[in-house]
């Protein structure tokens, strides 16, 4: 559906993005990732066609964004980031505008619109004029524009960006209505939105694609082996020294609480390691496997990014 | 064609839904009336002194209203016309809905020209309305020169052109401010280059007066319509807006 070659932008002395390939098939939920000025919104602009590429090609359905712009443009439901909307319209008026616009006919135009106020919950807004909606709302209406005209593509650029955490999760399930039916591509920052929405992830940083896959296949990739969290009473420095020096132990750290420790480990070793703390007369209180989430597979890959240790789903963001 | 219908409705309604055309329009016909009440009402003294005295006899009501009332038109329009241009493309740009405009299957040129012929439209709104003043005079009893119309057409012209380079400076820049004042500031330029004609030489002059803006106008407002004066106007008005499609696309290229 989407078929992204060697795309290059240069704006001036900044190159924004470098060589990014990737493809997008029909149905499919694409998640990208990157931090904040990685390149993410550039890209976003490359497929709408908004901005020509420096260098590379992107094609929709077989055709390429710029020279094909307006059948393309036919294709893609854009969602841009910030969401900017005319605030000094009415929902309804606003609606009908970008329906007309997309060249829907005058007899089908307001049942269209009808029928998209009705599945992003803002009949009641229909009235409102865009400016004086909260938040959530006008993120729906986001939506509802970028819905219009039944497009078989949806490119989102950070849709719960600034939420709270109610309103996160309602537009999330109404994004994940359209997972299967449409190619979606979600760019965020966000990561549990990717592993809750998205079959594949690129994660992008400096304009760079750093990888590629399934949420999983990136998870066993960064970690490559398994790492236990543990939880033991006694000296802290003997108890790290010693447990390095098990067999099948890569490294100890101490963790974030006193008494917690972080074990890297290169095969099961968690029956020899409890013994063996009990042996030596120390109090286990706790022991759990961590598997690497997709936030661990982001920081690894990402390292200028500081550590957020408390990064809870929707709230970590600022 | 239905795009371009959808953003000249859009924008029109967006000039009557805000008080911008209400301001404009309210202000332009305070000092249109105030030109045209003192042009009448020295028109109505000196016609009482030229009963007593005849070398008076000869002025006429175009020479004493209806010319300086357009000349002094088109000066308040010059001031208030890149108020009405200053957001077309800044406050998109400024908004970011430009990005989202162009993510819709319209070309360039639509949205232009929607945008055009919208600010075109309230403009001729407000040149409409003074219309009422010719009115009253045919009330008074005068008969209404024909010169009216063909300074109407000037008018409308000089508007289209100053209209035509403020849509080209908005699309240059996000601050609704420096479009403004920019437009204003390039207007006035074109309007008064004509006066440094009689200090180049004779070469020279020729082309400042012809590029000057206000020059084409006095034939206009005397009741002659010359093609060369016609050709000048919508060849300024094509030239910028043909260089606002230019600097649509180029705003694409330097992001």
């Amino acid at each position: 559906m989407i078929e992204v070659q060697g795309v290059s932008k240069r704006f001036g002395t900044i190159q924004a993005v470098r060589d990014v390939s990737f493809r997008v098939e029909p149905g499919e939920a694409l998640g990208f990732l990157g931090p904040n000025g990685a390149g993410k919104t550039t890209t976003m602009r490359l497929l709408t066609g908004f901005y020509p590429p420096t260098g590379g090609q992107v094609r929709v359905a077989g055709l390429d964004v710029f020279e094909h712009a307006q059948e393309v443009r036919r294709k893609i439901g854009y969602l841009p980031e910030n969401v900017p909307l005319y605030g000094e319209m009415t929902v309804r008026e606003y609606l009908d505008f970008v329906a007309e616009i997309k060249g829907l006919k005058r007899s089908a135009r307001s049942r269209a619109v009808d029928r998209i106020m009705e599945t992003c919950s803002i009949t009641d807004m229909a009235r409102r004029f865009i400016r004086k909606l909260s938040k959530g709302y006008r993120q729906r209406v986001g939506l509802a524009q970028a819905l219009i005209g039944d497009p078989e593509i949806l490119i989102l650029d950070e849709p719960t960006i600034g939420l709270d955490p109610r309103q996160i999760n309602e537009i999330r399930n109404l994004i994940r209505g359209f997972a299967g039916e449409k190619t979606l591509i979600l760019s965020t920052h966000i990561l549990p939105e990717v592993s809750m929405i998205c079959q594949r992830v690129v994660i992008i940083d400096q304009g760079l694609v750093v990888a590629e896959g399934s949420p999983e296949n990136l998870s066993a990739r960064v970690t490559g082996a398994n790492r236990l969290w543990l939880r033991v009473g006694g000296p802290d420095d003997e108890i790290r020294a010693r447990l390095a020096r098990l067999s099948g132990v890569v490294s100890v750290v101490a963790g974030d609480d006193a008494g917690s420790f972080i074990v890297e480990t290169e095969s099961e070793v968690r029956p020899e390691m409890a013994q063996f703390i009990c042996n030596a007369g120390w109090d286990l209180f706790e022991m759990t496997p961590r598997t690497a989430s997709l936030e661990d597979v982001f920081l690894n890959l990402v390292t200028q990014e500081t550590p957020a240790a408390n990064r809870t789903e929707g709230l970590g963001d600022e | 064609m239905n795009n371009f219908l959808a953003i000249y409705k859009r924008e029109l309604r967006l000039y009557f839904t805000s008080p911008i055309a209400y301001v404009l329009v309210f202000i332009f016909l305070v000092l249109a009336g105030y030109f045209f009440y003192s042009g009448l009402t020295f028109y109505s003294m000196i016609s009482l002194q030229s009963m007593r005295n005849p070398y008076m006899a000869r002025l006429n009501l175009v020479d004493m209203i209806i010319t300086p009332l357009f000349s002094n038109l088109s000066v308040v329009l010059l001031l208030m016309l890149p108020m009405l241009t200053m957001r077309l493309f800044a406050e998109e740009k400024k908004s970011g809905t430009y990005e989202l405009l162009f993510s819709y299957p319209v070309r360039d040129v639509e949205v232009l020209l929607g945008k055009y012929f919208a600010a075109m439209t309230v403009f001729a709104v407000m040149l409409a309305l003074t219309g009422f003043y010719h009115l009253l005079l045919a009330g008074l009893g005068l008969q209404v020169p024909r010169v009216v119309l063909s300074g109407y057409l000037g008018l409308l012209l000089l508007g289209g052109a100053f209209i035509a380079l403020g849509i080209f400076i908005s699309s240059l820049t996000e601050n609704q401010i420096v479009a403004a004042v920019a437009s204003f500031g390039v207007l006035l330029l074109f309007w008064i280059i004509g006066w440094s004609a009689a200090s180049v030489g004779p070469g020279p002059a020729a082309f400042f007066e012809y590029i000057s803006l206000v020059k084409h106008l006095m034939s206009f407002t005397k009741g002659l319509i010359d093609t060369a004066d016609l050709a000048y106007y919508l060849l300024f008005t094509f030239f910028f807006l043909f260089l606002t499609l230019r600097s649509l696309e180029s705003n694409r290229w330097r992001g």
